[in-house]
């Protein structure tokens, strides 16, 4: 049987992956961005999952305003890393895992989440940065991929407690497959940001840490928090932490919060990064 | 005529919703062109020219070649959208982020290293009553 045994998540700033690609990891602005890294990429050598269930937004990418899916799954067998208007970055294609993205498909639909189901997509930043966060520089990904995409770009972002829902129904479908697949979900985007208009730069670290606080140990609460109080605290982009909230529902209820990282600034944002794992693995 | 939304008083903050998406939707539309380096190419040979051939408004096509951020956003632009048109330009998103809060580069950068723009005095509308 496949299982979900453990989750991270973490921002996934563009600025990171430029950083990354042109060797700048070192510099005195961004060496404790990668610091604060160094614990998951040490503890995924061991945690070595099969397949990783990946939360991002696409950043009008592969989905223009043209279609607008809430919930978008990947089910193809690859993902080539998107060229977002400065040329593809330099990373490893993204295998995917049809067989159980399509057994999630159909369970999820059935479990009355409509998703979106995808067959050709590629993939931004969003879904390449946090990979190259925890991995590093490798030739091939060392876990399949399978993409989950969340619509935050147009108002309304599906709701934190759909989230956590989505997040429980996910772990249902992983159950439910019959081969043994030790299975990761990864939540991305946030922390607090915003990136238009006059209040561009906002940031709130009280927010940010109460955020982390209560994903951990209060789901239900984080859950709660409406699409007001987001835009208000968290920042315009701040809304995209609605997505953590599908990697906390797709573990147990209670967790061990193995590894904390949290850093202002990165470009526009607060870096935010937690490594979960379900109590009694 | 717009509905009131509970975001509204939101100060310096454009909720990009569907009332909004559906204003910009030619606007976004061109900017997401500009992925294609043809479609670069001849913007920039004659960027008058390539905007006409979008049914945008004329107010939007003034915005675009002003480079107006805050006013294409007002017009239903959308920040990863006008993404596509500004790093065309050479332009990154904290360079577009100084322009839109009228800062200088230098000083918007330095802000963001200090811990960021504050959500105190930053929440509503009246907050902002009284700035300059």
């Amino acid at each position: 049987m496949a299982k979900i045994f453990a989750g991270l998540s973490t921002s996934h700033v563009p600025a990171v992956g430029v950083a990354l690609d042109l060797g700048k990891t070192q510099q005195p602005y961004w060496q404790p961005v990668f610091k604060g890294y160094e614990f998951a990429k040490e503890w995924i050598r061991h945690a070595r999952p099969d397949v990783v269930i990946l939360v991002f937004n696409d950043h009008a990418t592969a989905f223009s305003l043209q279609m607008i899916p809430t919930f978008a799954l990947g089910c193809a067998a690859e993902f080539k890393s998107a060229d977002e208007g400065w040329g593809p970055r330099p990373v490893p294609v993204v295998k995917g895992h049809p067989e159980l993205a399509a057994h999630l498909a159909q369970s999820l639909i059935l479990d009355e989440f409509d998703m979106t189901i995808v067959n050709e997509m590629d993939v931004d930043h969003g879904l390449t940065v946090p990979l190259s966060l925890v991995y590093g520089q490798p030739e091939a990904w060392p876990c399949k991929v399978i993409p989950l995409a969340v619509n935050v770009v147009q108002y309304p972002a599906p709701t934190g407690n759909r989230c956590l829902n989505l997040g429980r129904a996910l772990r249902r479908a992983v159950e439910s497959y019959p081969e043994d697949l030790r299975v990761m979900v990864w939540g991305t985007g946030g922390m607090s940001h915003q990136l238009q208009g006059p209040r561009a730069g906002l940031i709130n670290r009280e927010f940010d840490l109460r955020f982390m606080d209560l994903l951990v140990n209060d789901p239900e609460r984080a859950a709660a928090i409406s699409h007001l109080e987001y835009l208000r605290e968290a920042g315009s982009e701040g809304i995209e932490l609605v997505m953590w909230l599908i990697m906390r529902g797709a573990l147990s209820n209670e967790v061990h919060e193995l590894h904390r990282f949290y850093h202002v600034p990165a470009s526009n944002t607060a870096i935010g990064h937690l490594v979960l794992e379900n109590k009694g693995n | 005529m717009r509905e009131p939304h509970d975001y509204d008083d939101i100060p310096g903050t454009t909720v990009f919703d569907a009332e909004r998406s559906r204003q910009g939707y030619h606007l976004n539309q061109f900017c997401m062109s500009l992925m294609k380096p043809e479609n670069r190419e001849r913007f920039r040979a004659n960027e008058a020219a390539y905007l006409a051939e979008w049914p945008m408004s004329e107010e939007q096509r003034q915005a675009v070649l002003r480079r107006d951020w805050n006013g294409m956003i007002a017009l239903g632009g959308n920040i990863y959208f006008l993404a596509k048109l500004f790093l065309s330009d050479g332009k990154s998103f904290q360079q577009v982020a100084a322009i839109m809060t009228g800062s200088t580069q230098e000083a918007y950068a330095q802000m963001m290293l200090d811990g960021g723009r504050p959500a105190e005095g930053n929440r509503y509308l009246s907050d902002w009553k009284n700035r300059g």
